[in-house]
């Protein structure tokens, strides 16, 4: 890929969705350019619209009006080079962990023994090693979101979605999963876009944040995050993060009011 | 495939089951039938002494040795009539297990279908099965047909209701990530669904499979010349309170160890279920 053309390129979005009577505007005009590599998280109000920009970007949604194009070309249907990462791991209990990282594996169709290295290779990579054989069920909460990242990834999607991956999660293996996500990112980098509602997580991780508004969804700033790679813990006391902290948290107060 | 290799896989990869001793006599297994069984004896003994105690007639309330002697002392042939109950009660449940499932998966798979299929499924099931067990009678015959079809009956709506909300159970997270892969409807239901229904499947068996003992007696009862249903019939009609209970006993008896049985696959089927909530019988883990 040419470094010109953006991985995800969102001219005026918009998203309405029709329930019973009135209709619903859940993006309006939203404009957004991700770069391949780059990590991108998606800030703002809860119920704002956040979730529907990653559905569109997924194919799993088609937008109301607007252009969004992936990697060059026009989003018209799901897009397999996409990794999903959920809210809830959402792990097939009656699978291994070895089983539940090969399933889009399985389902695309990959060759197996080249699908079973890959899984190996990823399970080791999210640090679960050792547990392949194991069932969900017997994996604390954030060992499974890690399963969820390593299934993420068995297909080696160009762009990985991350849908407020940590949100379930203590904050003490939310802040070990931070540092995990930036090491497994800046060994794979794949283009990668999160939601989360934590400012600080948000900046520490990124490249840029986009500030949206409350619904209907529209980009009010994107904050270009300078902190050097690659990042570390200390980093997260520092004045320059505290400031950007700050500042996004101010886009999106100001909003409440 | 891969469903044996998690099966085999399932037994040593246990961390949070507590250790097994391999002292049988130290087991919490080995504990409970314990209790079970001392518990059991004591009523027993207790109804002996009571019977005898107050010489309660045998016809009102036969003592435990009198229907121990009934079971094993008359001429009765309760192994020929035990195994006809025993054979339509399986008969209707494996019926009502397969037409279930299919059912289930018709109603998910093909939603638009499921408006045509429930009502009719409903009318069916609230229609009294006992009523209309003579009308079968007219039918299928006095053999051994009407008695497998009022098992099938009454152990069919569980499995279906079960399997039905275990199929569409799927995590729609799980489906979005189906759908972004462009998984094809077939792989869908194979993988993502029917294991996702087992646990309910099996639940629904362990009602379904005391409901078709119930419905195979309750035929018997309205017509036939053998079963278990037949023989308290008969004992009513010759005031052999004794008889009577001895059928009932093996019946109870018969219900119990199918119930266990479906526990015990349970548990070899789907051990991935272990956090698993119905088990009775097996160990509570």
């Amino acid at each position: 890929m040419n470094a010109i053309t953006p991985m995800i390129e969102a001219r005026d979005l918009r998203m309405v969705y029709n329930q019973g009577t009135d209709p619903v505007l859940a993006l309006d005009n939203v404009n957004l350019d991700v770069n391949e590599h780059e990590f991108v998280s998606l800030v703002g109000p809860s119920g704002c619209g956040k979730t529907t920009l990653l559905k569109l970007v997924s194919g799993l949604a088609s937008p109301s009006a607007g252009h969004l194009n992936v990697d060059g070309k026009r989003v018209s249907g799901p897009q397999k080079k996409i990794g999903f990462v959920f809210q809830v791991p959402a792990l097939m209990k009656w699978r291994t962990i070895q089983q539940n990282v090969l399933l889009p594996a399985e389902i695309l169709g990959m060759r197996k023994a080249e699908a079973l290295e890959r899984a190996q290779e990823l399970i080791e990579l999210v640090g679960l090693k050792g547990f392949e054989k194991r069932y969900p069920h017997e994996l604390s909460g954030g060992m499974q979101q890690r399963v969820g990242i390593a299934r993420a990834l068995i297909h080696d999607p160009s762009i990985l979605l991350l849908d407020e991956p940590f949100s379930a999660l203590d904050i003490m293996t939310r802040g070990q999963l931070n540092l995990e996500l930036l090491r497994i990112w800046s060994e794979r980098r794949k283009t990668s876009l999160l939601i989360t509602h934590s400012i600080s997580e948000a900046v520490f991780l990124s490249d840029r944040v986009v500030v949206f508004s409350a619904r209907p969804a529209k980009v009010l700033e994107v904050v270009q995050i300078p902190l050097p790679r690659p990042r570390v813990p200390e980093m997260r006391v520092s004045r320059e993060f505290i400031d950007l902290v700050d500042h996004v948290g101010r886009l999106i107060g100001l909003e409440f009011v | 495939m891969e469903r044996t290799s998690a099966r085999m896989q399932a037994g040593g990869a246990k961390v949070a089951a507590p250790p097994r001793s391999n002292n049988v006599f130290r087991s919490p297994a080995f504990h409970r039938s314990v209790k079970v069984s001392v518990t059991l004896v004591v009523v027993c003994l207790l109804w002996e002494a009571g019977c005898r105690w107050f010489e309660v007639p045998s016809y009102l309330l036969p003592a435990p040795s009198r229907v121990f002697a009934s079971l094993f002392g008359s001429s009765v042939d309760f192994v020929h009539h035990g195994s006809v109950t025993l054979y339509e009660t399986l008969l209707g449940f494996v019926a009502a297990v397969a037409l279930g499932a299919l059912a289930a998966a018709i109603i998910v798979v093909f939603p638009k279908l499921a408006d045509i299929i429930m009502p009719l499924l409903l009318i069916a099931q609230i229609v009294p099965k006992v009523a209309i067990a003579p009308i079968l009678l007219i039918w299928l015959g006095y053999g051994l047909a009407p008695k497998i079809f009022v098992a099938f009956l009454v152990a069919f709506f569980p499995i279906v209701i079960n399997t039905a909300s275990g199929l569409a159970a799927v995590e729609r997270e799980l489906l979005d990530l189906a759908r972004s892969l462009e998984a094809t409807r077939w792989q869908i239901f194979w993988k993502f669904r029917v294991p996702s229904a087992l646990p309910l499947l099996f639940d629904g068996m362990k009602i379904s499979v005391t409901l078709a003992v119930i419905g195979a007696v309750i035929a018997e009862f309205v017509g036939g010349n053998e079963g278990l249903g037949v023989l308290i019939i008969i004992a009513n009609q010759e005031l052999d309170t004794a008889l009577a209970f001895a059928s009932l006993f093996l019946m109870s008896a018969g219900g119990l160890v199918l119930y266990a049985l479906i526990e015990a696959s349970e548990r070899v089927l789907i051990p991935w279920n272990s956090a698993a909530s119905g088990q009775i019988l097996g160990d509570h883990r």
